[in-house]
């Protein structure tokens, strides 16, 4: 049978048709009359398969229509909600459309390991938590160097704070550029502790005063946090640092079996598990923040970027009462994280690479950063920080202690390692122990051999 | 019944102009000779789009996933991979903190939950037999959580039996039952996840069975009641051995429905099942293998183990049909 039917009365006229066999005085041309054997639909289906993995293989390069929209990837943020707002400013700039995706923070590491997998050309711009993935997508070349690029004086590299700048470095190059900074607030009942001789100054203090004011049959916490095991080892980074100790050693083996690191453990687990809320193991900033917003706890540790939630009267009843503190000291001093939370890099596959450049060098431009600063979004330039208008947005409270947190911080807030989630999984371990209750000191010492062992197979991986 | 063209006998090049009945054409290549032979050819065409679709998206990751399971493939997958043989599989199989807990919360999770699933189920199709007034509405309603999507179900279960702020504890706090903690405690989070799982899909177990019990034919279990068969007895020989087939069904399509369970678990309790991966299943752990621990080797090989082990559960449950129908 043959397949497709010779065109009525054009035999012997002009054929379209490529190569092949001659026409053939009978049957008119090879290819539309000749009949479909076995062999030659086998020999089609082959071709096909051929012709369709030559195409996915095929190296994506070339120049990009002028209507190709520049594509950012970006968590669903504040910052991504404010950033948005003066896309038709950068359009104007680069004539390109520019389409952003908001993701959640899972989402969003999904669709890169996804996508970026199979070196996808679609992400222009990456929005990334530089402590959380930039090493692992460094070894895996997944973002473009930028060193050169941000040497460029009119951007200014040296304005951006050392902490966040220092993770923005990896083997040498800069990957991302910071554009969130976040740090632990002490958020706390004013009411409450007006009576205790205001907020606590000392984890000693937040300690007694919490036991002090739980009533936990009546559902009144003394404090609340993040208790999940991998989700708080970030916000119980401050308390370890606190203590003294550091998830690893200065010769990079194991600090969580430390003294100092089990007593951090213990006294995290001791403040939620006798002055928090049931059912703190599931708890993460989704779980614990209402339950500060709603009135139900006297104090709150996490970051100082949330601090909206509470002043918003349609999620708070704590916004005339809610009071904000620095880090309380421990047996250290002061020692809270202070971390880009969330950067912008350029995808190593993007055909835009300098429209993608431009964006990451006009959003986090020292004007965009004191404007939005101004608007209540804490960036990480040095002279944004510097300028009072930039913090006249915030609570005068709060400002004072992100100052004063910003000066005291340390610059990662979990292990530095490619594998965090694993690390994470591992350091939470006796985390999980002290809140239920349980003996925090085998569990630590047994969380520690792990540790180790991941410590040593995770080095091996740097190698690149 | 006609020949095939590969039956059709070889003439030479130099044979007379081809016709019909020859199934020749004029450069020796074999013609279809009747519409049947064509339309068989053609099948095959109209087909190649669903073969090349299963193709591209069963068969290739599929092969895909076994081959990366030999592998040490870490952090990316087409980073440089070493082949090192069996030793994700012996790696998996010899975690006795992960993977085993894992794959006997998988066994657990599945028995409880389809188990009552089967049993309440049958209860309520044997119950909803026979037309009653407001039957549709009934319906409809057990119709609902069945529409809902499991991350829509889990965040409202998330709220409803939140510990501090839920609904759930204030109405046990007026029966006089003190606060639980449900899903943020290790020990209830578990059975609390498979009464949730019950909940949503019973009633599809319902709706099969009641497909099935309007099949059956009515005689026998009247020659039953006439001759003094109590309720039970009607239920026990007469409705049961019929129903089989369809309970069989229902159970298998179910049990591996459950099996593979992961939405619901992982709007609930997150990453890793918990911080004590107190519900942490054999699919969890392969995604928190992937995504969180990007170590793609080993989780291919503990995909690859949780199929097998799917194939065994269905082809046991097959087995035990064909026995019990013999």
């Amino acid at each position: 049978m043959s397949l497709i039917r010779p065109a009525t009365g054009t035999t012997g006229g002009p054929r379209s048709v490529s190569g092949g066999r001659p026409s053939d005085p009978l049957t008119g041309p090879a290819l539309t009359s000749a009949p479909l054997s076995r062999r030659s639909f086998g020999k089609l289906l082959v071709a096909a398969a051929g012709t369709a993995a030559l195409t996915a293989c095929a190296p994506r390069s070339g120049t990009p229509s002028p209507d190709a929209p520049l594509r950012v990837m970006a968590i669903n943020h504040v910052w991504s909600q404010a950033i948005s707002a003066y896309f038709p400013e950068f359009e104007d700039m680069i004539g390109r459309r520019v389409s952003m995706q908001m993701l959640t923070a899972d989402q969003l590491s999904n669709s890169y390991n996804v996508k970026l997998n199979a070196s996808a050309t679609d992400i222009d711009v990456m929005m990334v938590r530089a402590l959380q993935e930039q090493l692992l997508f460094a070894r895996n070349g997944w973002m473009a160097d930028l060193t050169d690029r941000v040497a460029d004086t009119a951007f200014a590299w040296d304005d951006f704070q050392e902490a966040p700048r220092d993770r923005s470095i990896t083997r040498g190059n800069v990957l991302s550029v910071p554009v969130v900074t976040e740090r632990p607030a002490l958020y706390y009942r004013k009411d409450l502790v007006e009576g205790l001789g205001g907020a606590p100054q000392t984890l000693d203090d937040l300690l007694a005063m919490s036991l002090e004011l739980a009533d936990r049959d009546n559902g009144q916490f003394g404090f609340v946090g993040r208790g999940q095991r991998a989700g708080a080892v970030s916000q119980w980074s401050s308390f370890l640092y606190s203590f003294g100790g550091d998830f690893t050693l200065d010769d990079g083996s194991s600090g969580i079996g430390t003294p100092e690191a089990v007593a951090a453990y213990e006294y995290y687990g001791r403040l939620l598990h006798e002055a928090g809320p049931p059912g703190a193991t599931n708890m993460s900033l989704e779980q614990a923040m209402p339950i500060f917003a709603q009135g139900k706890a006297a104090f709150y540790v996490d970051a100082d970027a949330i601090y909206s939630n509470f002043l918003d009267p349609s999620i708070s009843t704590v916004q005339e009462t809610v009071g904000f503190a620095p880090f309380p000291a421990g047996p250290a001093g002061s020692k809270p994280h202070n971390i880009p939370s969330w950067s912008i890099g350029v995808n190593a596959f993007s055909r835009m690479q300098d429209d993608a450049w431009a964006f990451v060098q006009w959003a986090s431009s020292p004007e965009m950063v004191a404007r939005l600063q101004a608007e209540g979004i804490p960036g990480a330039r040095q002279s944004a920080w510097s300028d009072p208008e930039t913090l006249a947005s915030f609570p005068p409270e709060l400002a004072e202690t992100m100052r004063i947190n910003a000066e005291n911080g340390i610059g990662h807030d979990r292990p530095e390692v490619i594998q965090v989630g694993r690390a994470r999984d591992i350091v939470g371990r006796p985390l999980v122990a002290g809140i239920l209750g349980e003996d925090v000191g085998p569990v630590a010492a047994d969380a520690d051999a792990e540790f180790r062992d991941f410590l040593d197979r995770d080095n091996r991986q740097q190698e690149f | 019944m006609s020949r095939s063209t590969t039956d059709a006998p070889s003439i030479p090049d130099t044979a007379p102009a081809p016709t019909v009945s020859t199934g020749r054409s004029p450069r020796g290549l074999k013609a279809p000779r009747t519409f049947e032979q064509a339309n068989r050819r053609l099948k095959w065409l109209m087909l190649s789009p669903a073969l090349a679709f299963v193709g591209l998206m069963i068969v290739f990751p599929l092969i895909f996933t076994v081959n990366l399971s030999f592998t040490d493939a870490f952090g990316a997958v087409n980073a440089d991979n070493r082949y090192i043989g069996l030793q994700n599989y012996a790696d998996a199989l010899t975690d006795a903190r992960r993977f085993w807990p894992a794959a006997w919360r998988t066994v657990v999770f599945t028995v409880v939950a389809v188990t009552l699933e089967v049993v309440l189920g049958l209860a309520l199709a044997m119950l909803m037999r026979k037309a009653f007034r407001g039957m549709r509405v009934v319906r409809t309603v057990l119709m609902i959580p069945l529409l809902a999507t499991p991350v829509a179900i889990g965040i409202l279960w998330l709220l409803i039996l939140d510990p501090t702020n839920g609904i759930a504890n204030h109405l046990l706090g007026f029966v006089g039952i003190p606060p639980q903690e449900f899903l943020g405690s290790v020990s209830q989070s578990l059975p609390t996840l498979m009464l949730i799982d019950v909940w949503q899909w019973t009633p599809m177990m319902t709706l099969l069975l009641l497909a099935g019990l309007t099949t059956l034919p009515e005689e026998p279990e009247e020659a039953a009641r006439v001759d003094g068969a109590t309720a039970w007895q009607r239920f026990r020989h007469i409705i049961l051995p019929m129903l089989w087939t369809t309970l069989l069904t229902a159970l298998v399509l179910r049990a591996v429905d459950a099996l593979k369970t992961f939405d619901i678990l992982y709007a609930t309790k997150g990453a890793g099942g918990g911080s004590s991966f107190e519900v942490e299943t054999l699919n969890v752990y392969a995604y928190g293998l992937t995504f969180d621990y990007q170590e793609y080797g080993l989780a291919s090989a503990v995909l690859v183990l949780f199929t097998l082990f799917i194939i065994g559960v269905v082809v046991l449950l097959r087995l035990r049909s064909g026995r019990k129908s013999a």
